[in-house]
């Protein structure tokens, strides 16, 4: 039985066609600094001994990020991030479940949105002047960022909650009053990567149903994750086509700027970009954060060692396997973007700035000023520098 | 839709729908608070799962939202009285944990009220069995929660 449903997954994710040249392994941020830990091997070892149960009982399994930077190196394109996902589900369906940072309490949350019918504080934020719909050609997918920022609350420095106001900020400058929804749920893209299939699905239920009855055809999303999951998962999950199209909101605001829709107020500093992994390796999307930053007059960007493709992961993915390791991971990636003498490094993703931040704010085992970089979040830096209308 | 109680629709009670209810009780304090009552035989309403803790301090908004994925329908918390605490401030901490966790409920959706924190002493146990009861009768008013189905 297991043997089949292994597989079946090498054979979707086409890792039988591995060279063995060992490319993945050189270059996953994991492999840095947990040892024994490989990508190829993972595949390897469900092939020596297939049980399901007993690689999702191990601690490769959960220890990947999914970051997907083997697969973006692969001559071969085995795809390792599904390979992992695939076989994670597997294992939550015999109750295998990972430790999961804040004790699962994200998870939790998705879940119980999942079942029960609430009336969720979506949409405290939207208040006037900001311009919102009940029904419209574009919707805004507004997060779980209010969640979030109150489940971080207290912590110093976060600026997630205010994420779908900047948003709406700035598509409000360029004339659009996008549609938004208190329907709206979690993108599951975190049960989705514990392998949470069964509630995953729920939530794709739930929110096609939510934006469909917007009547949007296009929606527009700051979060890498949800855009990933909206983009690559939903049409794997809900029935039939999806009425929508899902784009992020850095490419939007290209095609603002071009049009002359959107303008900035001179500003100045050194600012570095974060390649999300979902919005950068995931969903292809480098340029475009990148042209919105240079189209600020008077901003300079300075790029870190490894970028687009190569950029390094903050660590953790899906709220699961927090540990020394991660952390060691995040002083790479929080050294690089000091050296780069920039001011503050922007990123789409609320939760590379979280996890970033959180590593800032422990026991560090290098010098402090080395990391000692402000992490914030794209939308509102850009929200904040829109030119002020006469 | 009420066919489906007790674990169905939020908010629509069910005749005869009996709530479910987690309570989690310090070690020091309200856990000798429930033994009191038991030895005194005074009743109280079955309804309730008693966790034992070390501290009310210990637990955090995700004890909370896990119970109620799970099934409860209310989430009791109860710890020693401010000044009686036996790690000096572990319920100080449960008072910041609580308000936390309930404004989280509110954004959520879930109905703040399922979640109520009590101090309870060692020598309280008539409060201890009013406590249960009073929380018992007004989860069964709100109607089951809904979140643990299946």
């Amino acid at each position: 039985m297991s043997e089949k449903v292994i597989r079946r997954i090498i054979q979707d994710t086409h890792a039988f066609d591995c060279v063995e040249c060992g490319k993945c392994t050189s270059v996953c941020p994991m492999t840095r600094h947990k040892k024994d830990f490989a990508p190829r091997l993972i595949v390897v070892k469900s092939m020596d001994s297939p049980s399901v149960e007993k690689l999702a009982r191990e601690r490769d399994l959960w220890a990947c990020t999914t970051c997907g930077q083997c697969a973006s190196m692969c001559p071969y394109k085995v795809d390792y991030t599904e390979f992992i996902r695939a076989l994670r589900a597997e294992g939550a369906m015999l109750d295998v479940t990972p430790d999961c940072s804040q004790g699962g309490l994200l998870h939790s949350m998705m879940r119980v949105m999942a079942k029960g019918d609430l009336e969720q504080d979506r949409l405290g934020w939207a208040k006037p002047p900001l311009e919102v719909a009940e029904k419209g050609d574009i919707y805004h997918f507004t997060g779980c960022s209010r969640h979030m920022a109150q489940v971080f609350v207290g912590r110093q420095g976060i600026d997630i909650g205010s994420v779908p106001e900047s948003a709406v900020r700035i598509m409000n400058a360029a004339g659009v009053v996008p549609a938004v929804s208190k329907s709206e749920v979690c993108c599951g893209h975190d049960l989705n990567w514990v392998g949470d299939e069964d509630n995953f699905a729920r939530l794709v239920d739930r929110n096609v149903a939510a934006i469909s009855a917007t009547g949007a055809r296009t929606v527009v999303f700051t979060c890498p994750e949800g855009l990933r999951t909206f983009s690559k998962d939903y049409p794997l999950v809900a029935e039939g086509e999806l009425p929508f199209k899902a784009v992020h909101i850095s490419e939007l605001m290209v095609q603002w700027i071009k049009e002359g829709k959107l303008r900035f107020r001179e500003t100045t500093g050194k600012v570095t970009y974060h390649d999300a992994c979902r919005l950068g390796r995931h969903m292809g999307v480098y340029d475009p954060p990148r042209e919105v930053l240079k189209a600020i007059p008077g901003l300079e960007l300075a790029e870190m060692e490894n970028i687009r493709e190569k950029c390094l992961c903050c660590g953790v993915s899906g709220w699961i396997s927090c540990d020394a390791d991660t952390k060691l991971l995040q002083m790479d990636k929080l050294m690089e973007a000091k050296r780069t003498g920039a001011d503050t490094m922007l990123t789409f993703c609320p939760k590379c700035q979280l996890h970033l931040h959180c590593a800032q704010a422990d026991k560090v085992p290098v010098d402090r000023a080395l990391i000692d970089i402000p992490v914030n979040d794209f939308t509102v830096f850009v929200a904040n520098r829109l030119e002020e209308k006469g | 839709m009420e066919a489906e109680s007790p674990s169905g629709v939020a908010g629509k009670a069910a005749p005869g729908f009996e709530p479910k209810i987690v309570a989690f009780c310090c070690n020091w304090c309200s856990y000798a608070g429930a033994d009191l009552t038991g030895v005194s035989r005074m009743q109280y309403s079955p309804n309730i799962r008693i966790i034992r803790v070390m501290c009310s301090g210990r637990i955090e908004p995700n004890f909370v939202l896990r119970a109620l994925e799970l099934g409860a329908d209310g989430v009791l918390v109860a710890g020693c009285h401010i000044g009686d605490c036996h790690y000096i401030s572990g319920n100080k901490e449960a008072e910041k944990q609580i308000a936390r966790t309930a404004r989280l409920l509110e954004i959520l959706g879930v109905d703040k009220r399922r979640l109520r924190l009590e101090w309870i002493s060692a020598s309280e146990g008539q409060k201890f069995a009013n406590t249960v009861n009073a929380f018992t009768k007004e989860v069964r008013e709100l109607g089951p929660a809904g979140y643990g189905r299946k």
